[in-house]
């Protein structure tokens, strides 16, 4: 049985939520397997030194000849285990829409304009002290057809692995203030308001860089414990 | 203590971000193991993208048009496989067995009703091995609780 500890509440949305569509056929029906503790915590995770990093891929205002459209912005935070220390040298894979709410993915048909300077994807490690940095434009909000007149609120996607099995983490990161958070299905699969919060970065004036990028901060925190190796 | 920060989908919109250069190939030359990832209405998923890693081997495939991925591993006891696609609040978890494990003596698979271990056994194929996921609906794979 998996024994979450008393101090640890939890605020992951369930697999099935109606109110997002695609869950409907996707969510699985029978009952997931429980496995011991130990094979949750103490697992190792990916390895994923296979996927590259270049040290220019946590500037995505860097990709291309020119400058994207948009307001710049810092996206900087710390990656914390459950005992809240550092995670080292971790992955971080950021991917998000331009500033005008458009994908470059193929399969994004919004009639948003592309931005022939922005792809949008970059990557980074965490630093000595789990401090992952981006710079990037500000992504817009998109439409999509999950409801009548449904759009997603401004959000960069998050992609994190830690070093065990529990911490790995697909995510979205919300902007503070956006007027269509309260209607998002996405983010709303989170039952408690304090687990939707945070998801929410903060506008982070101490890093904001005069003449320059307003900077967000979010921190982040995988599950899993015993994180880090103990020394022998 | 501090809350984890919780899961949200991977959207639909992770084609161009999140896959890599010989992302499948977790070794050069290996098993290919091929599959589909299918919803509760039978119909295939083809915005859902998979990792597989045992030890030191990890691999990612994104799946097509037809919901289907392919990889190539090194023989090894069992993969841990994650499953991240638009509608997936959270991944799931579930593992590959090669067709020659131990069944009877896998600390997993005795937590598995025996009726529904064959979901979690990928078959011998022609070129390699076949392993179909079934988020939902009749042969649901069995996932295991994160």
């Amino acid at each position: 049985m998996l024994v979450k500890g008393v101090n640890e509440p939890d605020f992951e949305p369930p697999y099935l939520f109606p109110d997002y569509r695609a869950t409907q056929l996707r969510a699985p029906k029978r009952e997931l397997v429980r496995l011991p503790e130990e094979w949750f915590h103490h697992s190792r995770g990916p390895a994923f030194g296979r996927v590259p990093v270049r040290p220019d891929d946590a500037d995505l205002t860097r990709q291309h000849r020119g400058e994207p459209l948009g307001e710049r912005i810092i996206l900087t935070g710390r990656v914390l285990d459950g005992d809240g220390r550092p995670v080292r040298h971790t992955l971080v894979e950021v991917w998000q829409a331009n500033a005008a709410g458009r994908y470059v993915d193929p399969s994004d048909t919004h009639p948003a304009p592309l931005d022939p300077n922005f792809t949008g994807a970059g990557r980074c490690l965490t630093d000595d002290d789990g401090v992952y940095r981006f710079v990037t434009v500000k992504p817009g909000a998109y439409p999509w057809r999950n409801h009548a007149n449904a759009w997603r609120p401004a959000h960069v996607h998050f992609s994190l692995f830690g070093p065990v099995l529990a911490s790995r983490l697909v995510t979205q990161m919300y902007f503070p203030g956006d007027p269509l958070i309260p209607l998002d299905p996405i983010l709303n699969s989170i039952p408690n308001a304090r687990g939707r919060g945070l998801l929410v970065a903060k506008f982070d004036p101490e890093t904001t860089e005069p003449e320059w990028a307003l900077a967000y901060r979010w921190d982040i925190v995988l599950r899993g414990r015993d994180s880090t190796p103990r020394e022998a | 203590m501090t809350a984890p920060t919780p899961s949200q989908t991977v959207g639909p919109f992770f084609g161009f971000a999140v896959p890599f250069d010989g992302d499948a190939n977790a070794v050069e030359h290996g098993v290919r193991i091929e599959g589909q990832v299918l919803d509760g209405a039978g119909e295939s998923v083809p915005d859902a993208i998979l990792e597989v890693f045992a030890g030191e081997q990890f691999a990612r495939c994104r799946t097509d048009s037809e919901g289907a991925f392919h990889f190539t591993v090194a023989k090894t006891a069992h993969l841990e496989v994650f499953v991240f696609a638009r509608g997936l609040l959270r991944h799931l978890a579930t593992r590959m067995y090669f067709p020659d494990a131990d069944l009877d003596s896998d600390p997993v698979l005795q937590r598995v009703d025996p009726e529904r271990r064959h979901t979690l056994v990928a078959s011998p194929a022609e070129g390699g091995l076949r392993f179909d996921i079934r988020l939902q609906g009749e042969d649901e794979t069995v996932f295991i609780q994160l």
